[in-house]
């Protein structure tokens, strides 16, 4: 069993990513160039594979010595933040700033400990109505406030 | 003399005008505003603001981010006394003391002692980036690429002294940040690099996004998942903000002390704020007559810190303003900012743009100033902050975040790619990897890979003229001096031990 799962991951992570960045150098050819003359492909070639070498060494420290486990991901903070915050991105523009501020604020109050229904869409309100007077009205930022088909 | 009163009234005349003490003003409030809050610290919190400031001309613009980030500073040592939660990582050590005292009933004095000790260590270290700055940017000029290149691997490895944990996970994360930062277009050949297609990623990946998405989504999932703690806030206990005369007599040599020692900590590359509170008060400690009074609330342990940390993070600007060079990651936020207001930082902004440059470091002061006036009088306001819960704050900063990245480009990608980073944020977080030395070396990296591509060229593909060069072989002497003496086991272990408090 690994005896330090933080840095045998982190390894894998540093030597996954590093390889890749060096793989895809070569995958889509870009063009090396000499020592003097470089191309696009030298530099990131040269340090994705000083990642995975160093992603190498990591994991070959972690199965060496013994650490802490990793923490439990909290997946429910996470799906619910980072999808409230994609979903603003993909509705801002369509539904203007009004709802898609309502939806981040409804959608990512579910990632807290406890949901409070009433308390989160008051919120919601209060918040889309002073950042559309702040950042419309006052910082002039193109953002829509209806949705697009109310004209 | 002559020069420099010249230079500081110019700077002046650029800083007191009407509109730029408004912005920053507003950058004051607003810093401090999202400092006070627990859990963001001054990078997120200028990685947020930062699109508020790209319609403003760049003088307004740049002093509204210098604004924040005392703003910033300053709130976190405010959590940190009221409620033992540092808001950033320079104030973890005024936690120790000051929450302490605040326990004791003298939340007043030490909030005072904070922002008196940090105007003073303001003041003295503004006249030592004024005084240092031109001579320094004359050294600079004679920089060839080799240099930059030596000085930039200098810097980079510096990094690695203040990030938490192993050393290799370190210096992994800088090379993460630096091939980051080189995706998009290759400036000299015009090569569409890891963009696979996307017309967005030619442009590269924005670094408000890398900054906002590591810095601010993730620390928002990390905070959601410890869950409401009960915090102890001081509210009524902070009736006499004025210190004492023993409390004077106390702390003005502690603030002496912290000021020289910060303004020093603060020019080296890695250096910066979080060190300097760290080693002032290690050396207070060292040096009283009655350390065991430490930790109980002395307020020699809140003065220090406090003072150090905010000269650090005034002469943290000499780097990047003489050399172009980010010491630390809110100066490379900074650097971002200059970029997207068309200014390429170096030494010859200084002669070039010699408004913008002394104008900066007069509304240093000013901010520091107002900090002082303004803060301390507020101080009611930022307290009732606290109070509001985590579950009512976080969804409010999440829009704050989503309206800035969208406005970036006005389009969902920034977003989107803003989630992404919040992603591997948080796996970093699980995976205890400290993200400061990543975004160092993602705004490095197109540079490096520049400042290495002409010295090869210079040299005709001789790799050696990083060490014959005189200058760069000192400072890449340096940089292997510093790598080989964290990695002694004696320093190592203190290292480690510096950084359990955070």
């Amino acid at each position: 069993m690994l005896k330090n799962p933080k840095e045998f991951w982190s390894g894998v992570m540093f030597a996954v990513i590093g390889f890749a960045f060096a793989i895809i150098v070569k995958a889509y050819d870009y063009p090396m160039g000499t020592a003097s003359r470089m191309g696009a492909g030298y530099f990131p070639f040269v340090l994705g594979n000083v990642m995975g070498v160093l992603g190498l060494i990591i994991i070959v420290q972690a199965l060496l010595t013994s650490g802490t486990p990793i923490s439990k991901f909290a997946w429910r903070p996470l799906i619910w933040v980072l999808s409230a915050f994609v979903i603003f991105g993909l509705t801002a523009k369509l539904l203007g700033l009004a709802i898609a501020i309502l939806l981040l604020v409804v959608i990512s109050s579910y990632g807290g400990h406890e949901h409070r229904w009433k308390e989160a869409i008051i919120s919601s309100l209060i918040l889309a109505a002073g950042s559309i007077a702040v950042f419309v009205y006052g910082l002039k930022l193109p953002f829509p406030i209806w949705p697009e088909f109310f004209g | 003399m002559e020069q420099l009163i010249a230079h500081l009234s110019l700077g002046f005349g650029v800083a007191l005008t009407i509109p730029n003490l408004m912005y920053c003003l507003i950058g004051c409030l607003l810093g401090t505003l999202i400092g006070v809050l627990p859990g963001i610290g001054p990078v997120a919190t200028i990685a947020m603001l930062l699109p508020a400031t790209f319609t403003l001309p760049p003088e307004s613009s740049l002093i509204m981010l210098a604004g924040i980030y005392y703003g910033a500073q300053y709130g976190g040592s405010t959590t940190s006394i009221l409620i033992n939660i540092p808001g950033e990582s320079s104030s973890v050590v005024t936690c120790l003391d000051g929450y302490q005292m605040a326990r004791q009933g003298r939340a007043g004095p030490a909030l005072a002692t904070a922002a008196l000790g940090s105007f003073f260590a303001g003041t003295v270290a503004t006249v030592l980036l004024a005084v240092a700055a031109p001579p320094l940017a004359q050294i600079a000029f004679k920089f060839g690429p080799a240099e930059y290149f030596s000085l930039m691997t200098l810097g980079l490895i510096a990094a690695v002294v203040l990030a938490a944990g192993s050393v290799v996970k370190a210096i992994a994360m800088i090379v993460l940040g630096l091939l980051l930062g080189l995706v998009g277009t290759d400036v000299n050949s015009g090569m569409a690099r890891f963009s696979f297609g996307i017309p967005e990623l030619t442009d590269g990946i924005g670094f408000v996004a890398v900054a906002m998405g590591v810095f601010g989504l993730a620390e928002i999932m990390k905070n959601l998942e410890e869950g409401e703690e009960d915090r102890e806030v001081f509210l009524n206990k902070v009736t006499n903000l004025w210190p004492s005369k023993q409390d004077f007599k106390d702390a003005w040599g502690a603030v002496l002390r912290g000021t020289a020692l910060g303004s020093l900590l603060g020019i080296l590359p890695g250096g910066g704020a979080v060190l300097a509170s760290f080693a002032a008060y290690t050396l207070e400690k060292k040096i009283a007559k009655d350390p065991s009074k430490f930790g109980k609330g002395d307020i020699r342990g809140v003065a220090s810190p406090e003072s150090a940390n905010n000269a650090a993070a005034q002469t943290s600007f000499i780097p990047l303003l003489t050399l172009g060079i980010p010491p630390n990651p809110v100066m490379a936020l900074m650097v971002g900012a200059m970029i997207i207001q068309g200014i390429q930082p170096g030494p010859q902004v200084m002669s070039e743009r010699p408004q913008l440059f002394w104008g900066m470091i007069a509304s240093m002061w000013v901010g520091n100033l107002m900090l002082v006036v303004l803060n301390l009088p507020l101080i009611g306001m930022w307290i009732k902050l606290l109070t509001v819960p985590y579950r009512m704050l976080y969804p409010a900063i999440l829009v704050f975040c989503a309206i800035g990245v969208y406005s970036l480009s006005n389009s969902p990608f920034d977003v989107v790619i803003t989630a992404a980073f919040g992603f591997l944020g948080y796996l970093f977080v699980k995976l205890e990897c400290e993200p400061a030395p990543l975004l160092l070396g993602f705004i490095l990296g197109p540079m490096m890979e520049e400042n290495l591509r002409r010295a090869m060229l210079l040299s005709r593909g001789d790799v050696t003229t990083f060490v014959t060069r005189p200058l760069s072989a000192c400072l890449l002497a340096v940089a292997a001096l510093l790598l080989i003496i964290i990695m002694l086991p004696a320093i190592r272990k203190k290292r480690e031990e510096a950084f359990v408090e955070d």
